[in-house]
């Protein structure tokens, strides 16, 4: 059990490495902008003697590991700055604004996101895993054969493709639910799902298709294994050689799959979350890009990509301990 | 609520139909060992699959029901198409390309139609189109269909957008333009990615280690959300030059694909470094080109060629979804990801008027078919590289 959980520590290790890395490059893609933040507030017009009273400031004439240094701590304690489209000059210099900061920005808008990934995730992944162990079981019949087109056509399709779509028939043609996710806090939770609904509708298509073929794949793989020849010799049914022996070990890959496509969710919430307006951390990253608004554009992306090292981690554990040879290696 | 309540009584009735179906078929035949044999699983599924022909009738019948028919006679077109093609290559053309066509699935002919009714559209675009992609023409607003008691025109028959323009010209260049765009990207990705994964595999040693980890540093990022950041670096850089927004678009995207290709690359050509020929050529004194072009590379072709549709298709959905979020390719260059945000809010129209929902839907429907067709060769080229026999 030592070496299980040394391995989980190095793992961890590597992934705060990675995330630090990455940050850092992060910050250095920022920086590669010209002119700077004191440019940027100020406009074209500034006077020399200005921008550069605002760069000594924000600390902008430090040298570049510095401001570094000082931006990840500075957001390792959770203060990500200011965004520019909320500040004007005289709070960004002066009293800041509360409302203005990014932390105050993302906070809400967060906790959204992680509600429509969550829904998503609840309806994708039973039905990705049960749809898979069909398909595997009823191997090339018209059932998979079907499921083999339809996947294919719903991982190729762009996700503003398959919410139009739904858009159309569940909003429009017949009115069932909500086009726009208009969320605000104190609503009721079922007027928030009802709500969520559709935007989660849109992800699962996309992200199902996906873990079916995987978990679909990973059965089949085992399929050709003597125990399940074994299995299914002494007269077992074969859902249950599938339930009993194939499903414990094609646990491993699908857990995996599992994880790699939430981290997928993560990119594909932002154009989601356009189309229905939802007011989550993916719409804010968008309109802040168009904006330049580039301390949020920076949280938001330190935010994703630690999302999306998280859960590449996560899978990567998982995968560990679900495996017994790696569990007591020799 | 009460979908729901629908949705688990048509279950239940389903489970129920299985079980007394299979109690018949066993009572009627005797006990036939066909039916004996059966398990409720099995009978489950036959019993779906009739429910949902059922229902496939009733939502036809159905005078409401416009898109559902739609779709099943666009499927039905489709599929007659891709046959029809199978069968023209079946009995036109070299031996070698008959034998080809002979083993195909319907799925990879409709894929190769597909890509070579899209591959002439994009080049022949300014033949083809009845309008110029920017000309503003008189009335904007104009209703698809051709229909003038709906609000449509005959001249154009998938009416205009918001400020005049022909959408079927500018559908027909947008092939130009986002597929013109997608595979040039695509190509520099590979020969950023391919070349570099392949010298990491010969050379070895500190260049390899070197590529490797900054290449996984960029992987740990997500793609779209790199592309955005540095597409906002990109675009204070450009400074409203659209033209040259574009251009930095293609750069970001091909760079940041370019990863992926590196990974494949890479450890494709590590299993081929180490084969007899290619030592045999070191051993000749053949130079660092030879080595990657003539040796490595011509037997690396065939998992790059499959990782190159693979690689398009998503490079293709990345343009489109920038496009869509509005930081992609700029207007005034006719392109399906910018068209579908521009006339989304016509679908709100489609309650009455079945016809205006096509003026958004289009566009994205080109995107899929074309990433639907290349990802159906791939998963043949594939599977017959693999062997697997179904």
């Amino acid at each position: 059990m030592g070496s299980v959980i040394r391995i989980v520590l190095q793992r961890l290790a590597l992934g705060l490495l990675t995330l630090l890395i990455v940050s850092a490059v992060i910050f250095g893609a920022v920086n590669l902008l010209p002119g700077d933040f004191a440019q940027a507030v100020l406009g074209q017009s500034a006077t020399p003697e200005a921008v550069a009273a605002i760069r000594t400031q924000l600390g902008l004439d430090q040298p570049l590991p510095v401001r570094y240094a000082q931006w990840l701590w500075d957001a390792a304690r959770g203060d990500l700055g200011v965004s520019f489209a909320q500040a004007n000059f005289a709070s960004f210099t002066g009293r800041v604004d509360p409302s203005a900061t990014v932390l105050a920005q993302i906070g809400p808008r967060f906790a959204n996101t992680m509600f429509l990934a969550g829904v998503t995730a609840a309806i994708a992944v039973p039905l990705a895993v049960g749809l898979g162990i069909l398909a595997a079981l009823w191997r090339d019949t018209a059932f998979d054969k079907g499921a083999n087109i339809a996947t294919l056509s719903s991982i190729s399709s762009p996700e503003f493709f398959v919410a139009y779509i739904l858009i159309l028939l569940f909003a429009v043609v017949n009115p069932v639910l909500p086009s726009l996710s208009n969320i605000f806090p104190g609503m009721s939770f079922g007027e928030r799902l009802e709500k969520t609904l559709l935007p989660a509708l849109t992800l699962t298509l996309v992200v199902t298709a996906h873990m079916m073929r995987m978990t679909r794949a990973a059965i089949l793989n085992l399929m050709a294994q003597p125990y399940i020849e074994m299995a299914r010799l002494k007269g077992m049914r074969p859902l249950r050689v599938i339930w009993r022996h194939a499903l414990p070990n094609a646990l491993a890959p699908i857990v995996n799959v599992v994880a790699l496509n939430l981290a997928y969710l993560v990119t594909g919430v932002v154009v989601v979350e356009v189309v229905f307006v939802y007011p989550g951390i993916g719409q804010l990253f968008v309109d802040s890009v168009k904006l330049r608004d580039i301390p949020v554009v920076q949280a938001c992306c330190l935010i994703f990509a630690a999302a999306y090292i998280l859960l590449n981690l996560t899978a990567d554990i998982l995968s560990i301990i679900s495996n017994p040879r790696l569990r007591h290696p020799k | 609520m009460s979908l729901w309540i629908w949705l688990l009584g048509a279950l239940a009735a389903i489970a129920a139909l299985a079980w007394i179906g299979l109690w018949a078929a066993r009572r009627l035949s005797g006990n036939a060992p066909r039916y004996r044999d059966m398990s409720y699983g099995v009978a489950f599924g036959y019993a779906l699959a009739l429910a949902a022909i059922a229902a496939g009738i009733w939502l036809w019948m159905k005078p409401g029901a416009v898109y559902f028919r739609w779709a099943v006679m666009g499927f039905a077109i489709c599929a007659v198409a891709a046959f029809l093609f199978r069968l023209a290559g079946r009995h036109l053309g070299p031996e070698r390309l008959k034998r080809q066509f002979r083993k195909m699935p319907l799925t990879a002919a409709f894929g190769i139609l597909v890509i070579l009714i899209y591959a002439f559209v994009a080049i022949f675009a300014g033949w083809i189109a009845p309008h110029g992609q920017e000309a503003v023409l008189g009335a904007a607003n104009v209703v698809p269909g051709g229909d003038p008691a709906m609000g449509g025109d005959p001249a154009f028959p998938l009416g205009t957008d918001r400020i005049g323009r022909d959408i079927l010209s500018r559908l027909i260049y947008g092939a130009q333009n986002t597929v013109g765009l997608a595979f040039a990207t695509t190509l520099l990705a590979f020969f950023l990615g391919g070349s570099l994964g392949l010298l990491a595999a010969v050379v070895g040693g500190w260049l390899d280690q070197v590529l490797s980890r900054g290449v996984d540093v960029l992987m740990a990022i997500p793609s779209l959300i790199f592309a955005l950041l540095l597409l906002t670096i990109a675009s204070v850089w450009a400074d409203g030059a659209r033209g040259l927004l574009t251009f930095y678009m293609v750069l970001i995207i091909a760079v940041i694909d370019s990863t992926r290709v590196f990974r494949l690359a890479r450890s494709v050509g590590i299993g081929i470094v180490v084969m007899d020929y290619v030592e045999a050529a070191k051993l000749r004194g053949e130079g660092m080109g030879h080595l990657v072009f003539r040796e490595i590379l011509p037997n690396a072709m065939a998992p790059l060629l499959a990782e190159f549709g693979l690689r398009f298709c998503f490079v293709f959905l990345t343009i489109a979804s920038l496009s869509f979020l509005g930081v992609g390719i700029q207007p005034p260059l006719a392109d399906w990801g910018t068209m579908v945000r521009d006339l989304a809010q016509f679908i709100n129209f489609a309650a009455f008027a079945p016809m205006v929902a096509l003026a958004p839907l289009l566009p994205a429907l080109a995107i899929a078919i074309l990433t639907v067709g290349v990802n159906f060769v791939v998963d043949w080229m594939l599977h017959r590289a693999s062997g697997l026999k179904s």
